[in-house]
């Protein structure tokens, strides 16, 4: 009853007076502190994000974890190793001279190659060259989530350390992008471990449905190549070999075929993922010229190289689909778009070549859970 | 089959703030005390009755907002895994069996013998299929 007395004699200056000054102090906060409180607005988000980071990166390593010793039977608990691949670095080659450079690339990435495979087959010593192909992938894209954490961390806490509004900013303005990158390797990491088909691969299925039930031979590492009766002509189609988990080097591969035919190859028409715009339609497909394919640019450079050296045009098709769906189980749109690729395909055979003429077909992409 | 359907469950953390949670519950626990004396005061002077009840109603509204927001935080916080399937073929009786993914299935695999034929079966699909939410219509 006193508190109510009190309250009630609470005047209608003391009021306004409270009112006033609150209005005040609030202004002259904003005024001298308003930069810092959006700094401290900024880090907030970059916290949420990193605690999110760093869940999808433990949920990685765990799953890499449990699918090596669940295929690979290893005698010793491989967490160890597992931690020690996720922290693999690649250094790329010296280009202030750059002649030459793409060769020391390819070397780079071979012995990058051959180290990741030794080290999961030392680590699942039970698993065959599919699922080690299958662990390789897993792990990477854990190492990839280790990595986008570990990028974050370091300017969130630098953010924190310097209390500088733009090295905040920077990384919160591109924050929303880098989320999205690491939801697609968080599915990613559980398709690589089963061993289901990504939409990365959507090329690689074109080519095997084209290849299916013709004999096929090894052509370069990781490659191969069906030659098929195709609208009285002769397609040469490649893909990397499956179902483990690999892309191979069709670089090789088109290399090989021109070399073996002395360059009389009509004309080249490869098949890839292509990275979708906002408003495009997933599996939307479209048609091009020159070499599509993505990576580092080794093989894109050897199939130029060849197809420079003999005269041959190339002919590009491609299947659009965004960062999340490449890496991510094969959707339905994107499995039933390789029908009007392969609609495509014909098209541009009729089109370009005449009967007798041998062309090569090369479907580029990661062959997860894909066979030929 | 079992081990898709392990990998289906989503796992969340449970970590929030303790100290977080104490300041959103005082929040709430001093602006229901605002809004019950501005209700009791409200005969005797309208202005400060006025001023709790804005007050308390501020402060509901915020500790709700942060409640929600972090509970929404925390079911994000899972890796969703959307579930495959494969399709299976006779080439021969054109018989098509379609069932969840497993481990092992890829494209172009021979599998069980068709029950109809006993020709050997064929892999022909597997993908996902993904509901969309009605897309928000652009005029370009």
């Amino acid at each position: 009853m006193g508190a109510q007395t009190k309250l009630a004699q609470f005047g209608d200056t003391s009021v306004t007076w409270i009112l006033n000054i609150l209005f005040y102090v609030i202004f002259v906060v904003f005024i001298f502190y308003g930069q810092r409180i959006q700094m401290y607005v900024m880090l907030r988000e970059v916290e949420v994000s990193l605690y999110k980071l760093k869940f999808i990166k433990e949920e990685g390593r765990k799953i890499a974890v449990e699918t090596i010793k669940e295929i690979g039977k290893p005698q010793a608990d491989p967490t160890d190793r597992v931690d020690r691949f996720m922290e693999y670095f690649t250094i790329a080659p010296q280009n202030l001279d750059p002649a030459g450079v793409v060769w020391k690339l390819e070397h780079i990435l071979d012995v990058r190659d051959t180290r990741f495979k030794d080290e999961v087959k030392a680590m699942a010593p039970a698993s065959d060259e599919t699922q080690v192909n299958n662990l390789e992938n897993t792990l990477e894209a854990a190492s990839a989530l280790n990595f986008i954490y570990k990028v974050i961390r370091h300017y969130y806490l630098l953010g924190k350390k310097t209390l500088s509004l733009y090295v905040i900013m920077q990384i919160q303005m591109i924050l929303p992008l880098v989320m999205r990158e690491a939801e697609a390797y968080a599915s990613a990491l559980k398709a690589f471990a089963y061993g289901q088909p990504i939409g990365d691969g959507a090329g690689a299925l074109v080519a095997a449905r084209l290849m299916h039930g013709h004999e096929t031979r090894k052509i370069a590492k990781d490659c191969v190549v069906a030659t098929v009766p195709y609208e009285g002509r002769t397609a040469f189609v490649i893909k990397a070999e499956g179902p483990g988990g690999n892309v191979g080097k069709p670089g090789d591969a088109v290399k090989a075929i021109i070399e073996e035919n002395e360059g009389k190859i009509a004309t080249v028409i490869m098949i890839d993922a292509a990275l979708k715009l906002e408003g495009e339609e997933l599996g939307e497909v479209a048609e091009g010229v020159g070499a599509a394919i993505g990576g580092p640019g080794v093989d894109q450079y050897k199939i130029e190289d060849s197809l420079l050296k003999y005269h041959i045009s190339i002919n590009a098709v491609v299947i659009k689909e965004d960062i999340g769906d490449a890496v991510s189980p094969l959707r339905k749109e994107i499995f039933d778009s390789t029908d009007k690729v392969l609609e495509r395909v014909k098209q541009v055979v009729l089109d370009k070549t005449k009967e007798g003429d041998k062309v090569i077909i090369a479907g580029i992409g990661n062959t997860i859970g894909m066979g030929q | 089959m079992n081990e898709m359907t392990e990998a289906s469950k989503s796992t969340t953390t449970t970590r929030i703030s303790s100290f977080l949670l104490l300041v959103v519950f005082i929040t709430l626990a001093l602006s229901l005390v605002a809004l019950i004396l501005s209700v009791t005061i409200i005969g005797e002077n309208s202005d400060a009755a006025w001023v709790l009840l804005l007050l308390g109603l501020l402060g509901v509204a915020i500790s709700t907002y942060v409640l929600v927001q972090t509970r929404r935080r925390l079911s994000k916080l899972k890796i969703v895994v959307p579930p495959v399937t494969t399709t299976i073929e006779c080439k021969k009786c054109g018989i098509k069996n379609v069932r969840e993914f497993q481990r092992g299935d890829y494209i172009f695999k021979e599998t069980e013998p068709c029950q109809k034929c006993s020709d050997k079966m064929l892999i022909t699909a597997i993908y996902r299929e993904v509901k969309e939410k009605e897309k928000e219509r652009f005029p370009f």
